[in-house]
């Protein structure tokens, strides 16, 4: 008798490899507690976001305030934890955005006729020369103050910001699908579906896009954090979120000029940015261990 | 090969054409006005505000002021910044040498670290070298531009007052002196840059030297007894380069953006930061030019990076 097999799910499979990269599991526990801690931080830490305290501006970590406070004596740490959600969830949504359209102009051109595959990819490579930061700035700029009039000032620029920054980090998305469809549409598997009488939409959603989604789930991992990079960016040189809505970039950007009396107002947004991006990058790392089927570990 | 270049830029037009048209769609699209002010100013009639309107072209159809634009942008002339009160293209040329300097400078220190710290960790994979050596370039690449500036200059220039941290353009020594406060003002922009850069760049050199160092004439190249200096130098180094100039060429998108970061925090007077004056001013000529020169930049970059691919790898043929 054969000794019995052991199965091994893909999933179970994926997740013995991403444990083998050590950082990517620490980055994960800190990133899950930064995440953990913008979540229910507002409740633990009551403090007012706004309010204003003169007789205590500018003041360095205390046990009244951990991080400080800025120059009207509003709490940063107050100001950080509400900031972060909002500087996560545009990481995220724009990731969201990103992919779907990355994914649909990807399988559209892997998929379709000859001519839609060369339409497309010129699109994809006229958007690839695009300058991306002078668009962005110009953008936000030209279309900030419209939205706001009609979605008001936070979602208003959430969407925007998301958008802007999602609509330019599709095309090496689409790319890598297109890559991933060109191979696995003459693969055996996905013949004999066609053989079997599959229509083209079965084929897709069932054989090719689950195969293709590995390095996608990658390269959305290393998108959140260029996301988080481009938000902060946009906010630092005062064109993404406005001063009175507090992100981690809009925090730095009203500290830059006191840094010479008050680096602590500086340094905790700027660590905030760092951490994130720094762990996402380490699990984005962790994950193409762990989904790149070449890799053998 | 000289058909291939011939080609190659006859596709940078329908490129270019294609940029003006995105760029030119978006502002037409967008609200804003260069004559708000004089809206509000009481002393300036309504009639006057609208002989200017008609005079600059702003209530023709969009798909005329376009071919205006264009038309125009061919003859060479870039138009007049309704701001500073004098030629786009003389405003752009001003400014232009200083930013191609610090980027340039840029992507020279980011080589110089990259290389040697990629190859050297790749002949050596997973030794404490190589995961110090990527750990950095993790810690390096998450590190934004911006907080890295303002951490140079909290550091270099107010802790230590080694460094100024505004950039000045009118320097008023001479000879020897005039190069040292060059050196002086210029070294944390670029470092900034170069660092973030390099950081990014370790990553795909030693990527490329991995794929590489594995293949059989590498191995041929051993067997025959040269040094392994040699081996490393000459048969590995050197294909390895290729796909990492193109990288280097890819890259420079993303190191335009961060220049204008650089340009914003340190002052200085390139065209990253004449982009975000003339944005805040709503000086359209002036932002329409410079988006427009940064993608031409872009373009041209892409395709040195073509034709230097051929050369560096003469197995491809030039169709």
């Amino acid at each position: 008798m054969a000794p019995a097999r052991r199965d091994v799910s893909p999933t179970a499979e994926a997740w013995r490899r991403f444990r083998r990269h050590r950082l990517a599991v620490v980055s994960s526990v800190v990133l899950l507690t930064m995440v953990a801690m913008v979540l229910v931080g507002p409740w633990v830490w009551p403090v007012p976001i706004n309010e204003i305290d003169f007789a205590a501006k500018l003041q360095g970590p205390s046990w009244a305030h951990p991080f400080g406070t800025d120059d009207l004596g509003q709490d940063i740490l107050a100001r950080l934890l509400y900031g972060g959600r909002i500087s996560l969830a545009v990481g995220l949504a724009a990731m969201v955005v990103a992919i779907t359209v990355g994914v649909v102009i990807g399988a559209t051109a892997g998929i379709g006729p000859g001519w839609v595959d060369g339409a497309l990819m010129w699109l994809t490579d006229l958007f690839l020369t695009l300058p991306q930061l002078p668009l962005l700035i110009l953008l936000m700029y030209l279309f900030r103050d419209p939205l706001k009039a009609i979605a008001g000032p936070e979602v208003g620029v959430f969407v925007l910001v998301v958008a802007v920054i999602g609509g330019f980090r599709w095309m090496p998305v689409a790319r890598l699908v297109r890559a991933q469809f060109f191979s696995l549409r003459e693969k055996e598997f996905v013949e004999a579906a066609r053989a079997l009488g599959a229509s083209t939409s079965r084929q897709v959603t069932r054989h090719i896009l689950p195969n293709a989604l590995g390095p996608v789930i990658v390269a959305g991992s290393i998108d959140v954090a260029a996301a988080i990079i481009a938000e902060s960016t946009l906010s630092f040189l005062g064109l993404g979120f406005p001063s009175d809505i507090p992100t981690w970039g809009s925090v730095l950007r009203d500290a830059k000029d006191t840094m010479d009396f008050a680096p602590h107002w500086a340094i905790f947004p700027g660590a905030a940015i760092f951490l994130a991006v720094l762990t996402i990058n380490f699990i984005g790392d962790g994950l193409r261990d762990a989904l790149d089927p070449r890799r053998v570990l | 090969m000289t058909q291939y270049i011939l080609g190659r830029v006859l596709l940078m037009i329908p490129n270019l054409l294609g940029i003006s048209v995105v760029l030119f769609t978006v502002l037409a699209l967008a609200p804003g006005d260069p004559f708000e002010e004089l809206a509000t100013n009481p002393n300036v009639p309504a009639e006057v505000r609208a002989n200017l309107r008609a005079k600059f072209g702003l209530d023709d159809p969009v798909y005329l002021r376009y071919l205006h634009w264009l038309t125009a942008m061919l003859r060479g002339d870039w138009g007049f910044s309704f701001v500073s009160r004098i030629d786009v293209d003389v405003l752009i040329l001003q400014r232009v040498p200083v930013t191609l300097a610090v980027i340039g400078c840029a992507q020279v220190l980011a080589l110089m670290v990259a290389l040697p710290v990629g190859v050297y960790a790749a002949t050596r994979p997973y030794s404490v070298f190589d995961q110090i050596a990527n750990t950095l370039a993790f810690v390096g690449f998450s590190l934004p531009t911006f907080f890295t500036g303002l951490l140079l200059i909290l550091i270099f220039s107010i802790q230590l007052d080694w460094l100024p941290f505004v950039f000045r353009s009118d320097i008023a020594a001479t000879g020897w002196q005039w190069w040292w406060q060059q050196f002086k003002q210029s070294i944390m922009p670029i470092m900034v840059l170069g660092l973030f850069q390099g950081a990014s760049l370790t990553r795909y050199v030693r990527s490329a030297v991995l794929d590489m160092i594995r293949l059989d004439h590498v191995t041929t190249a051993r067997a025959k007894g040269l040094r392994e200096r040699v081996v490393i130098v000459r048969h590995v180094v050197r294909n390895a380069m290729i796909p990492v100039v193109t990288l280097v060429m890819l890259q420079l998108p993303i190191v335009f953006g961060g220049a204008i970061v650089t340009e914003q925090i340190f002052r200085i007077p390139g065209i990253g930061s004449l982009l975000i004056s003339s944005i805040l001013a709503n000086d359209t000529p002036v932002i329409m030019s410079v988006t427009f020169v940064f993608a031409c930049l872009v373009v041209l970059f892409n395709l040195i990076a073509d034709l230097l691919y051929g050369w560096l790898d003469p197995r491809i043929s030039y169709r």
